[in-house]
């Protein structure tokens, strides 16, 4: 098993979250979490990476069956986990091309030996197939960047990192069309039998361009479904109502 | 004479020290003998001696300034106001005494003249032990020397232009100065001489409870240009040390001048500076001050626009660590019609140290088409960490155009998280966006300088996380 959630409780300064959560995704598997406002899945994701303001109370998280709750975030990427954010931060002065070189020696591990040229061509080759702008490279990270533009530099890094898991938090929220289609091709890029992706989403809507292996409800802080590829329609058609008054009785 | 130096070097790279080989040093204390022995020393005409005294005399009755950093623990009395290194300045490093040698190859100095600078001056306590100027400069006309030379060798110009930028009795530490200075550069360029390549001054104080106070005078005649770079440091000691410069600038017509300093005092240095420059019509002046170091620092250096179309700009860079405060900040007056100005302040506090801008605008009555515009951004590394903006603005004239902004930022858990997810530890994040913070500042500085700053920085964020 690559990620294992068991019974995760967290809570940010005095209110609980996450209230037991159980998931568990193999190598491999992209699975699609869905559920309505409030219900926890950001806190998930953030929890997931590491997040300092969150606290977890309980339970465990393994990754490749060794329980990560006391690692960094930095650790965390380390070993192989993404998270592409819901509201990438702007970081003022530092340019995208500084910081992703950075971020690639320091996950790749090979400070030192480290090949800019090569890098440069990689990441100019992710950038065109992304239908980014080269001048990106040059510019400050996120600043002034537009809400689709954002969301294309995640799933950049996400190509250019190869993560083992890809937490995408929203990333479809707020795009146009052609957007959509450009993250959807990022993850289709990489699936494979090396890569796996939650995928966390309100919308169906890129899971018409993603087709999922699993799909997960998650109401007031807990799983409280899941199913295969069929559950996204069946959301479409009737809503989260159904599940809720399905979790009541 | 030899005396132990325990030295606690911590983070700071050029704490050390060697004994005191001082070949002449007066008591500690400040009374009109040793003014007097200080100009005997030099063989100076009587005339620079009056002046001092009338330094001597502004010093003991200027009071001491009831604003900016606290200075409540200097102790006047304490200090050594004039020690001599060596018998008589180098041409030649191999030609130093072996530890002074050291020193400068510690700081890299030899080096850096090889590389990029077409003159330096090395000061080690009260007097410059080195200077040298490239041949081709010389032959141009231009003169880079101590001061002391100056009123020995150009005693026309230096009586001309000596005290007339900044006067023996502007203010205390600036009458102190007048009364004891020693050492410093002296820049004379010819009109229309274009001094490409930049000259450096390099400040090291070697002794404990010890007080420094070059003096540098530059003058630019008609259409030249020349850039001026400073550095400084000194060992860590557990008494306090005093570094009082004056700086007079003279920018003639159409001449351009660019100083820019990099000071990195030891944590126990006293700090304050006054520095002034005049541009006249058509004249461009550009203080860029680093202030990286020392324990307190009171420093605005001034440009006064006093012919038309003279621009002034100050890019000030502070970092207050801890048990640090960096008042700093820049002084333009326009007074004259059709100038413009521009002050760039960064800063940067940590672990409870507290930075400050102090600026003034000042427009004169009767003026057109005047410019400016103040920008002043800080950055909190930690909420124990203090900013201060005191932006004082006085206009007369109806036609300014005057834009002054103010920013105070925090380091955001968000962008630490951020780069952390990233795989950056958390240093190196906290240490990426005070970098990105810096960056539309250090691109302006001459690359090596650029450099030397980002590693003075890195060097005060080590160990400051996690």
């Amino acid at each position: 098993m690559l990620l294992q959630i068991e019974d995760l409780h967290a809570r940010i300064e005095t209110k609980e979250i996450l209230k037991g959560v159980d998931l568990s995704i193999q190598l491999g598997e992209i699975h699609a979490l869905m559920g309505p406002n409030g219900s926890g899945k950001s806190t998930l994701a953030n929890v997931l990476m590491g997040h300092p303001s969150y606290t977890v109370t309980a339970g465990r998280i393994l990754f490749e069956g060794k329980d990560i709750l006391e690692e960094d975030p930095e650790k965390r990427a380390a070993l192989g986990m993404f998270l592409a954010f819901q509201y990438p931060v702007e970081v003022p002065g530092v340019t995208v091309g500084k910081f992703l070189k950075r971020s690639v020696e320091n996950l790749r591990g090979t400070e030192g030996s480290f090949n800019v040229n090569k890098f440069i061509e990689e990441l100019r080759a992710l950038m065109d197939t992304m239908g980014m702008d080269q001048s990106f490279i040059n510019r400050y990270l996120n600043e002034g960047f537009s809400g689709g533009e954002k969301k294309r530099m995640e799933i950049l890094q996400m190509l250019l990192f190869r993560p083992k898991i890809a937490i995408l938090d929203e990333t479809d929220s707020g795009l146009d069309i052609d957007a959509l289609r450009v993250v959807a091709q990022g993850v289709n890029r990489l699936r494979g039998d090396r890569f796996s992706s939650l995928i966390i989403t309100h919308y169906q809507r890129i899971l018409d361009y993603i087709q999922p292996d699993k799909v997960h409800i998650m109401m007031d802080g807990r799983i409280v479904l899941s199913g295969g590829a069929e559950l996204v329609r069946e959301l479409e058609a009737r809503g989260y109502d159904w599940i809720r008054e399905e979790v009541r009785a | 004479m030899s005396e132990t130096v325990t030295v606690d070097i911590g983070e700071y790279k050029y704490g050390f020290a060697f004994p005191d080989r001082s070949v002449f040093k007066t008591r500690r204390g400040l009374d009109e003998e040793i003014v007097r022995t200080i100009s005997q020393m030099k063989n100076e005409p009587e005339w620079m001696l009056q002046y001092r005294l009338r330094g001597l005399e502004a010093f003991r009755r200027k009071p001491m300034p009831n604003w900016g950093a606290d200075l409540s623990e200097i102790n006047f009395d304490e200090i050594y106001y004039y020690a001599k290194p060596t018998d008589d300045r180098k041409e030649r490093w191999e030609e130093l005494p072996e530890e002074i040698r050291a020193t400068y190859d510690r700081i890299g100095i030899p080096e850096a003249e090889r590389k990029f600078l077409a003159g330096v001056g090395a000061q080690y306590d009260s007097e410059i032990v080195y200077h040298n100027i490239r041949s081709d400069l010389e032959r141009k006309g231009v003169i880079f020397c101590a001061p002391e030379d100056a009123v020995r060798d150009y005693p026309e110009l230096v009586r001309k232009y000596f005290g007339t930028v900044i006067p023996f009795n502007d203010n205390k530490f600036a009458a102190l100065n007048t009364a004891v200075w020693s050492g410093g550069s002296f820049i004379y360029v010819p009109p229309g001489v274009r001094v490409e390549i930049p000259l450096q001054a390099y400040f090291r104080i070697n002794l404990e409870s010890f007080g420094q106070f070059e003096r540098t005078l530059i003058i630019a005649d008609e259409g030249s240009f020349v850039h001026y770079i400073e550095g400084c440091t000194a060992p860590i000691y557990s008494r306090n040390s005093l570094h009082s410069a004056v700086v007079e600038i003279l920018a003639l017509k159409g001449a351009r001048v660019r100083y820019t300093t990099i000071q990195n005092w030891s944590s126990n240095v006293y700090n304050l500076v006054t520095k002034r420059a005049v541009a006249y019509e058509e004249a461009v002046v550009e203080w860029v001050d680093g202030n990286i170091g020392s324990k307190r620092t009171m420093k605005y250096p001034a440009v006064y626009l006093l012919g038309p179309k003279a621009h002034g700009e100050v890019l000030s860079i502070a970092f207050a660590g801890k048990g640090q405060e960096q008042d700093t900040g820049g002084k333009i007056v326009h007074a004259a019609s059709d100038t413009s100005s521009i002050i760039t302040s960064k800063s940067i506090s940590k672990d409870g140290g507290i930075a400050s801008y102090r600026g003034l605008i000042k427009v004169y009555p009767n003026l057109v088409g005047i410019k400016s515009h103040v920008v002043c951004d800080a950055l909190l590394l930690d909420p124990q960490s203090k900013t201060n903006t005191y932006p004082y603005i006085e206009i007369e004239s109806e036609d300014v155009s005057m834009e002054h902004e103010a920013r105070v930022s925090r380091i955001s858990e968000e962008q630490l998280f951020y780069l952390r997810s990233r795989g950056l530890s958390e240093s190196e994040a906290s240490l990426m966006i005070v970098n990105g913070f810096l960056d539309p500042m250090v691109k302006q500085l001459p690359l090596e300088y650029a450099v030397e700053l980002n590693r003075l920085i890195e060097l005060e964020m080590e160990g400051s996380v996690g």
